[in-house]
This record gives C-alpha cells, structure tokens and sequence, in this order.
C-alpha cells in the first residue's frame, strides 16, 4: 500500500474524507443560498430562471457541480463506513449511559441527522435537478422595454419537445430585450405549495442546522486545525452562519411561497 | 452510624471473557458517605466472601488518583458523577440514600472483560510500545537545562503526560476511540526537543496499533475531554492529527 491509501484507510484518513466532503458541501451551501434569493424578487422568476441556467451551463461552474455531487456520495459513504466501525468497536453497549453529561446532542446523531438530509438531497434533487435537466419543462419568455425595465411582457410556452432553447438577445425592432428560459421558477412555486412539502423542507433545515451545530467546527478539528485565538471564530460561524442563518433562510423560501406567494 | 445510607447496586458479573455475564443486585446497606467508591465495594464483597459468595471483582491499586488502575462506569458515566476524578477519589456522599447505582466495566471490543468490571487494557501497552518511547543513548548525565525549552511548551508537554492511561476516555467516547490516550501519549514527545527524531515515525506508528486494535473513529463530540481524570485536553488529538497528515502526505520516508 502507498502511503496515500494507507493514510486514507486508518481512522483519521476516514475522517479526513468526511471532513473535506463536509466542509465543501458547507462552502456550497452559501452559493447556493445566495442564489436561491432570487426566489423572493417579484419578477414571474425571471432573474432565478437566468441563475439556474447559468448554474447548469457555465463550465467552470459544471465542473464544480460534479464534484459536489462526488462529495455527497463519498460523505455518505464514508459516513456509513466510520459509523459501522464505530458499533463494531462496542458491541455490547451500557445498559445505563449519560451522554449528555459529556456531549452535545448534535455530537451524539450525526448519524440520523446525516439519514434526514440524505433522504432530502433524493428529494430534492429528483424534484428539481433532474427535472430541471430530463424533466420536459415549460419555458417561459420575458420581453423587458428597453426604454422602462419597469415594463416585462411573460409569455408561457407549453413544453415542445426540443424545440425550445434557452436563449437571451435584444430585438431592436421591438426595442426589447428577449429573455426564453426552462420556468423552473413555476416547478418551484408549485411544489412551495404543498403543505406536506413545505413541512419536509423545514423539517430539513432544522436537521441541517444541528449537523452543522457540531459539523462545522468539527471538520476543522479534523483537519487537525485548533489554535486559541481562531479556533473560537469557527465556533462563532458554526453555530450563527451555519447552523442558524443559513437554514432559517432556506427554510423561509417554501415558508415565503406558501404563505405569501 | 446516623448519616450513614442504603443503597442498592446493579453490578456487572461475568466468570470470564467467555461468560455472556448479567447485572446481580446487591444491597449495599449503612454505607459512611465519608467511604470512598471503592472502600464502599470492599465493604460489599466482605459481606460477600462471609456469605462465601465470590466477591466482585474491580481494578485498583494505588487508591490516591495516580496509577489509573481503577476504572467502574457508574451511572452512564466512567468514574462516576464528577468531573476530574478517579473512582477512587469519588466519595459516597456523591451519591444519595436509597440511591440505586448501576456499576458497569468499561464498554470496548478493544478492552474485553477479564472478570466482572475488570477489563484487559493492555491494548494501551502495545500501542505504547509502537512508538511511545525515545531512543537515548546511555552515558555521561547531561546538564540540566542544556536544552532550552520555552515554559509554554514544557507546560502543554507536561499536562500531555499526566495521562494516567485509565482508559476513561475510550469508556466514555460513544465510538470507544482511544484518540484521547494515544494523542496524550504522542504529544508529550512530540512537543519536547528529545522526541524529534522518531517524531513522524511515531505517530504512524502508534495510530497503526490503534486502528489495529479495534478501537472506534473519534468524530470529535468531546466527551473524552470531559470525563479524563487528569483534564486532557483534545488539543492533543488535533495534534495528532496534524503529525500525522504530516507524516503521511509531506515526509519524505525513503532517499532517493
Ligand atoms: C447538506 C449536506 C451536508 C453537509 C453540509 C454536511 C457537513 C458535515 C460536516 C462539515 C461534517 C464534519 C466532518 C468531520 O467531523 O470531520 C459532517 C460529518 C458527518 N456527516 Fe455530514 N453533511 C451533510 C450531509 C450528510 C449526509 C447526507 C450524511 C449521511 C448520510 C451525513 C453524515 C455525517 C456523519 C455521520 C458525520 C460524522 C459524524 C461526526 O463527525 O460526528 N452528512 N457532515
Ligand atoms: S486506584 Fe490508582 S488511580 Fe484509582
């Protein structure tokens, strides 16, 4: 074995996977909140339909989808892996044990807190990723006065088969700016409307914020990374940014749609 | 004795790693809240070996917090209900009259029970003997001081080594990880000028004989830190970490 594989099959190289897979799905969880805010713009969705077809096209950003999605498979992986030698290394358990004298809950369920968000991610994904990608969408057309943005004209257009490509220009004649995009905004409008749904999403997001709550500062220890003077700025962004500011406002968008939209 | 109290205990017995074992209750009755946990046991087994009923069997020896022999998971958690203590140094007036208290040995497939609560630790002794030494050559004393040391290095060195390797925090940890133990047992060479040499080789070393003893994967919930007797701090597994990264991914093992 190289030094590489066997660094990577101790207990601490096992981390090391989780950690790194961690930490990106972390730093992507920012992009894409900061670009799910299109949702709340009154606009019939058209700055969010030009965000996920530029999400879906742009290469640089292609490249870095697919290792995202490298990296949840791996995290969950590995997350089974760690966790059956975890059992396998007490197999007979304590008949009496006071985890929370020594632990923080959210230390004590990654395990199950991780099972909700997979299970999430396949909802998710199949609702919107491969929808968006395989899905026979409707398009949508908006043409914006060149002379008052104030002034879109929306024009559904029913799926066509193939017919129907993205595409974006100035019609000087008009003197208007065409915009033609897949309407995942309406896919999301409609689902955002289903109570069941809206409950799921926030279920999710208070999982997320706990496996955050030990997640993020723990991918860092895992690393290897502690120092006193930073090691408490971790913490600091672990608990506000990760795992409060960031799922309240995930989990205000189906809130949003559905009370107010 | 007026103050005195009652208590009743479920104790783990087992014959023999073989044995599947089971909880026994026992009464363990006019118990001084001056006694320490484990006078309060040898009192409980007098009666035993009166009754000629074969007496409990648990780890000890120096009974003054310094050997780590002791071990005991009392009440869901090991040494009991306070903080930065052996069991031996834990009194019963920890405890309240008419109290039930659950004894349990420490839980890992890494540390299997030879008898009742007395577990085999010496998966410890051979990840110690991995890698948890210096090589010195004998001869001529060397002056003190010859080597400076800042304080704050010495220090963190120090508190490193005060590990009395009770495995408390295998006990504790809910993966039964030993990070705790082997990272305490890295650190205190690995800060010091004198553990330099074998600094790299070491900690792949030790971790080796950590993993290939079956302990669990630390996933960093911090309970170890807590429950150690001695105030280990988990700034050592970080450090391990890191040498061990280190190790592997950026030194050089071979000449070329
Ligand atoms: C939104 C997606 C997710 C994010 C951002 C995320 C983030 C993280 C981070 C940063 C860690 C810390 C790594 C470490 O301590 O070294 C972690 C650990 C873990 N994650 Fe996730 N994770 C996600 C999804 C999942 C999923 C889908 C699962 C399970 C199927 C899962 C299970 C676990 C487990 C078991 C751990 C290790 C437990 C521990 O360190 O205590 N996670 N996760
Ligand atoms: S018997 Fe020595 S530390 Fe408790």
């Amino acid at each position: 074995m190289s030094s590489f594989t066997k660094a990577f099959s101790s207990t601490l190289g096992k981390k090391l996977i989780m950690s790194l897979t961690g930490l990106f799905l972390c730093l992507f969880l920012i992009v894409h909140l900061l670009g799910n805010l299109q949702l709340f713009k009154h606009d019939d969705g058209m700055a969010f339909n030009v965000y996920s077809h530029f999400m879906t096209h742009f290469p640089p950003i292609k490249i870095v989808s697919y290792l995202l999605y490298l990296s949840i498979v791996f995290h969950a992986v590995y997350a089974l892996i760690i966790t059956i030698r975890n059992s396998k290394a007490r197999k007979v358990g304590y008949a009496v044990y006071k985890g929370s004298a020594n632990s923080t809950w959210s230390s004590r369920n990654m395990g199950i807190l991780g099972t909700i968000l997979l299970i999430f991610i396949v909802v998710h994904m199949s609702n919107f990723w491969a929808e968006y990608h395989w899905g026979g969408l409707p398009f949508i057309k908006y043409e914006t006065s060149l002379n008052n943005p104030e002034e879109v004209k929306v024009t559904k257009l029913p799926y066509n088969g193939n017919e129907l490509v993205y595409s974006q220009y100035v019609d000087t004649q008009a003197g208007t700016e065409v915009v033609v995009a897949k309407d995942l905004n309406i896919i999301v409008m409609d689902l955002f409307k289903i109570w069941w749904y809206v409950v799921l999403y926030v279920i999710a997001m208070i999982a997320m914020g706990f496996h955050l709550y030990h997640g993020f500062q723990s991918g860092f220890q895992t690393l290897g990374f502690d120092h006193k003077k930073y090691k408490p700025v971790i913490d600091f962004l672990g608990l506000w940014v990760f795992s409060i500011i960031i799922p309240a406002v995930f989990a205000a968008m189906p809130l949003y749609v559905f009370f107010f939209k | 004795m007026s103050g005195n109290m009652n208590l009743t205990l479920k104790v783990w017995r087992q014959k023999n790693a073989a044995d599947k074992g089971g909880f026994v209750t026992y009464k363990a009755d006019d118990v001084s809240p001056d006694m320490s946990f484990l006078e309060m046991l040898d009192i409980v087994n007098e009666r035993l070996v009166k009754k000629t009923e074969d007496p409990i069997h648990f780890d000890h020896d120096c009974r003054e917090g310094i050997c780590g022999a002791c071990s005991l998971y009392i009440n869901g958690r090991p040494h009991g209900p306070k903080q930065a203590i052996t069991t031996c140094q834990l009194h019963m007036r920890s405890f309240s009259d008419g109290e039930t208290i659950t004894i349990e040995p420490w839980r890992a497939e890494a540390f299997p029970v030879i008898k009742d609560l007395a577990v085999d630790r010496t998966a410890f002794d051979r990840i110690q003997e991995a890698g948890g030494f210096i090589s010195v050559n004998t001869g001529g004393v060397p002056d003190a001081n010859e080597i400076p040391i800042p304080k704050v290095v010495a220090d963190e060195a120090f508190n490193s080594a005060t590990c009395i390797q009770c495995g408390a925090c295998v006990a504790a940890c809910k993966n039964a990880s030993a990070a705790l133990f082997v990272s305490a047992k890295i650190s205190q060479l690995a800060l010091l000028p004198q553990g330099q040499t074998e600094r790299y080789r070491r900690v792949q070393a030790m971790v080796a004989q950590m993993d290939a003893e079956g302990f669990g994967s630390c996933t960093n919930t911090g309970a170890c830190e807590v429950e150690c007797p001695k105030g280990i701090s988990l700034t050592n597994i970080n450090r391990m970490r890191r040498d061990y990264f280190n190790a592997k991914f950026f030194k050089e093992e071979e000449i070329h």
